[in-house]
């Protein structure tokens, strides 16, 4: 394991933002905090870089005790959300920084500010102020400033949120495949499921300060451990006293073996899939399912027409709070 | 340098250079009781000199806060050219030497060969060794004050309000009077409190300017430096408290209000 | 301080360059009117005074400014002067950051006192200031320390006078400085010197040297603090305004306005280079 994190909690004021929180980030691997705002990823991220100091509980990073040590001395590699460059100096001088105030010898410096120029495409701004960048080179030069003093973990506190959706979903591609030709242990914060998804090898699910679940892409979107996460990795909907996904409910013209009866009470066209609203004879709240436009042609039904809804086999569902 | 040797040294820099003086001075002045502080203040000289004081800064502070708010709506709110050249110039008077001042009034308005001083004259106005004269001082030196105020929070207030009043139909001085005025009224209150606070203390400038003729054109300032050079420490000392204390007062007033004022609108 | 003023249109976006649309003038008529009035009156009150002084020390000639400056009084109070006052500022560049980061950076309780301490020099008339001084550093001074008629009394009074302007010109500055971006160094390693010394002041020059250059214009036209407590002996403890006070009440007003027009120039290249400083600060974001 890279990251120890055992029984941390911090407050702030009387607000509790970590609540006896411990979890374990595997090495070399891209780990995303996946969570709403304020629920305590980003503090969590900063107490185990040392911005912030727990109230209680202890940080361990690669094997060292790491709880009551100063930023400065974790080598872990920090990048922002608004890049928190150094306005004054030169992109190429901000990538120097670190190995400037270990003073390394000046050829070794610029070798290595070149490398990572290359590595993160920004050999022709060298000389240029981050004010004349845009925001997607800002938050390049801020990795490839903290990756130069080679840390033994890398840190990103939503390094994607101050920028447009269509840059944002380049850099998070761009993002895996530097970590796959780099492989340092990366942990990100995002609040972004589709980003945590399509990104992370494992993801950490942490909502009102409380790790929810943590798991691969595939068993925290499969296997929900709780209403909260399968609500927030997806859509979702109710039906037979459970919270299912819309995409999981078969819909038949005629009554099929354990299938509930339901009337149609609206059909909505959106984009690629249409999604019917249902009403279960059985239940007072509507139920929604979607279906593929051929699907929906086939069936041949409108609103008003009876359906009959089965939930498909093995997709998850988890028992609704008013159930239990 | 550790935090608390920081902030001990910038304690002790200012106790020893502010704060024990100026309490000294209210101490020298309040030492052998009441007694001499009335008789100071009932004195006829000190009384006018206090009343004429009071007025010169009144007429100046009116004229600079409707020149300030004017210059401010214009260099914030339009282009034009040399307005960078204004904007810079604006600054001029706080950075001039008092004594330039009051040598610059002298030989514009003096009744013998001053640009305007010898025609005014013929005309029976005299400027300088009189009120004119002094309001001419104190407007110059406390002129940029309330342009320093009013210019960032017009800066901040940004024209959407105004531009929205337009969509309505409210004209120019209309907009100018019920969105934009109210919108900047503390930056205007600053910037007024504090010209009246510099014009008080005005020294230089109207000592030249006033002929300081005790009783007739003596401000409060030059009061104070007359009765020390009289070795009438006491009075002088009374006075000085009196003006140290209006200073002092006004600028707790404003931090207060400032600090109030933020507190709402964060 | 002259406000920064970014150019209307030109708020730098995001990442991209400094669009220049401005346009030569957007004045209505009304506006156009009051511009017209307000340029009077500043001339009238101001801009036309000065020119006067101006005037009345050309007139002299080269002669006239050759004899005024090299009278050894002269000379030796405006050296006094400038030599004081930019040591003044010198002591002020320290000070005041050093104030500024405080009242900032290390709020305690009290704090909000010391703001207002910190701006009684500038509110308070000069006369008074000079009193201030006198009562403790004065020959009645309770702590027997006594520098008046002395060149330090002259030292003191435009510490005392000119305190405000670092302070006041680091501060704004300090507030809104990018706290991650000293996180950010803090993490690559560097400790709290090295992040003041690297990334915190290197932001706060421009702040720091446009309070320095108020700071020294302050001193170098200070008058009223120093009339009871330097006690303005010729070759000692005389400085530049009270010289040239002593030319005007002796009739010699061509004298006084070449004394004054060094004044004003100095007061000019002081407000350009603040100018500039501003909207190199403002360019660069």
């Amino acid at each position: 394991m890279s990251i120890v994190v055992s029984n941390v909690t911090k407050r702030f004021g009387s607000f509790v933002a970590l609540d006896d929180v411990s979890l374990e980030i595997p090495a070399g691997r891209l780990t995303a905090l996946l969570g709403p705002s304020g629920g305590g990823k980003s503090t969590l991220l900063r107490v185990i870089a040392g911005l912030e100091t727990a109230d209680s509980g202890t940080v361990n990073i690669e094997g060292t005790e790491a709880t009551n040590l100063p930023p400065q001395k974790r080598n872990v590699g920090f990048v922002f959300q608004h890049y928190a460059a150094f306005k004054h100096m030169t992109v190429a001088r901000n990538i120097a920084f670190g190995l400037e105030i270990r003073k390394r010898p000046r050829a070794e410096i610029d070798a290595r500010v070149d490398e990572l120029l290359k590595l993160v495409h920004l050999s022709q701004f060298a000389d240029r102020l981050p004010s004349q960048l845009s925001g997607g080179q800002r938050q390049r030069m801020a990795l490839a400033r903290a990756l130069a003093v080679e840390p033994s973990v890398l840190l990103l506190d939503e390094p994607f949120g101050a920028l447009d959706a269509q840059v944002r979903k380049e850099l998070r591609q761009w993002l895996r495949r530097l970590h796959d030709e780099v492989h340092v242990t990366t942990v990100f914060v995002t609040h972004d499921q589709e980003e945590a998804l399509e990104v992370a090898d494992d993801i950490v699910v942490i909502n009102g300060g409380r790790v929810e679940q943590a798991g691969t892409p595939d068993e925290i979107y499969d296997a929900p451990a709780s209403e909260f996460v399968m609500r927030f990795l997806g859509p979702t909907t109710h039906f037979e006293g459970h919270v299912v996904r819309p995409h999981d409910l078969d819909v038949f013209s005629i009554a099929v073996r354990d299938s509930v009866k339901a009337e149609v009470t609206e059909v909505q066209r959106v984009g690629h899939e249409v999604r019917l609203s249902a009403k279960p004879d059985s239940a007072s709240d509507l139920t929604t399912v979607s279906l593929t436009r051929a699907h929906f042609r086939d069936l041949e039904v409108g609103e008003g027409d009876t359906v009959w809804l089965r939930l498909a086999q093995g997709a998850s569902q988890i028992a609704t709070e008013a159930a239990r | 340098m550790g935090k608390a040797a920081r902030r001990l040294i910038v304690v002790i820099y200012l106790l020893a250079l502010v704060v024990v003086p100026v309490a000294l001075v209210f101490w020298n002045a309040l030492k052998d009781g009441l007694g001499p502080v009335i008789e100071a203040l009932t004195d006829p000289v000190v009384v006018h000199a206090l009343q004429l004081t009071l007025i010169a800064s009144l007429v100046s502070v009116v004229l600079n806060a409707v020149f300030g708010v004017g210059v401010s709506v214009l260099l914030v709110r339009y282009e034009f050219p040399g307005k960078r050249a204004l904007n810079a110039l604006i600054d001029l008077p706080l950075s001039v030497s008092p004594v330039v001042v009051g040598l610059s009034l002298v030989i514009v308005y003096n009744v013998r060969d001053g640009w305007f001083g010898a025609p005014l004259a013929s005309l029976g106005i005299q400027v300088l060794f009189s009120l004119p004269g002094i309001i001419l001082a104190t407007t110059f030196i406390s002129m940029p004050l309330v342009v320093r105020e009013v210019v960032p929070v017009l800066q901040e207030q940004g024209t959407d309000q105004e531009q929205a009043a337009r969509s309505l139909g409210a004209g120019g001085w209309t907009t100018f009077r019920r969105v934009t005025l109210p919108g900047i009224r503390w930056g205007v209150i600053y910037g007024v409190v504090l010209c009246f606070a510099r014009s008080i203390g005005e020294f230089g400038a109207v000592k030249i300017v006033s002929g300081n003729l005790t009783g007739k054109t003596q401000t409060a300032t030059l009061a104070v430096e007359q009765l020390y050079q009289n070795f009438n420490q006491a009075q002088a000392f009374t006075i000085a408290a009196v003006l140290a204390g209006a200073a002092i007062i006004i600028i707790s007033v404003v931090a207060a209000l400032r600090v109030r004022v933020e507190r709402r609108g964060a | 301080m002259t406000a920064a003023l970014s150019d209307s249109k030109g708020a730098a976006p995001e990442g991209g360059r400094v669009l220049r649309t401005n346009p030569r003038s957007t004045l209505t008529r009304g506006a156009g009117l009051g511009l017209g009035v307000i340029v009077l009156w500043f001339s009238v009150l101001v801009l036309l005074p000065l020119a006067a002084v101006v005037a009345v020390a050309v007139n002299g000639g080269w002669e006239g400014f050759l004899t005024t400056l090299t009278n050894p009084q002269t000379a030796a109070a405006i050296e006094l002067t400038v030599l004081t006052s930019l040591a003044v500022a010198v002591l002020n560049v320290a000070m005041g950051t050093l104030i500024a980061w405080v009242l900032v950076r290390e709020r305690f309780r009290g704090s909000r006192l010391l703001e207002v301490i910190i701006d009684v020099p500038f509110a308070l008339p000069t006369i008074v200031a000079g009193l201030v001084l006198l009562a403790l550093y004065g020959p009645s001074s309770p702590i027997g320390v006594n520098v008046a008629n002395t060149r330090t009394a002259v030292f003191l009074a435009f510490a005392f006078v000119t305190l405000p302007f670092v302070v006041r010109s680091v501060q704004p500055v300090l507030e809104q400085l990018d706290r991650e971006a000293e996180q950010a160094a803090h993490s690559l390693g560097a400790s709290a010197g090295v992040t003041f010394r690297r990334i915190v002041l290197p932001a706060l020059i421009p702040a720091i040297a446009a309070g320095a250059a108020l700071s020294f214009a302050r001193g170098v036209s200070e008058y009223g603090s120093l009339v009871l407590l330097s006690g303005n002996l010729a070759l000692r403890t005389e400085v530049t305004s009270v010289r040239m006070l002593t030319y005007v009440e002796n009739g010699n007003l061509a004298a006084a306005s070449v004394v004054a027009t060094v004044l004003l120039f100095v007061a000019l290249v002081v407000l350009v280079a603040i100018d500039l400083l501003q909207r190199w600060l403002v360019r660069r974001g």
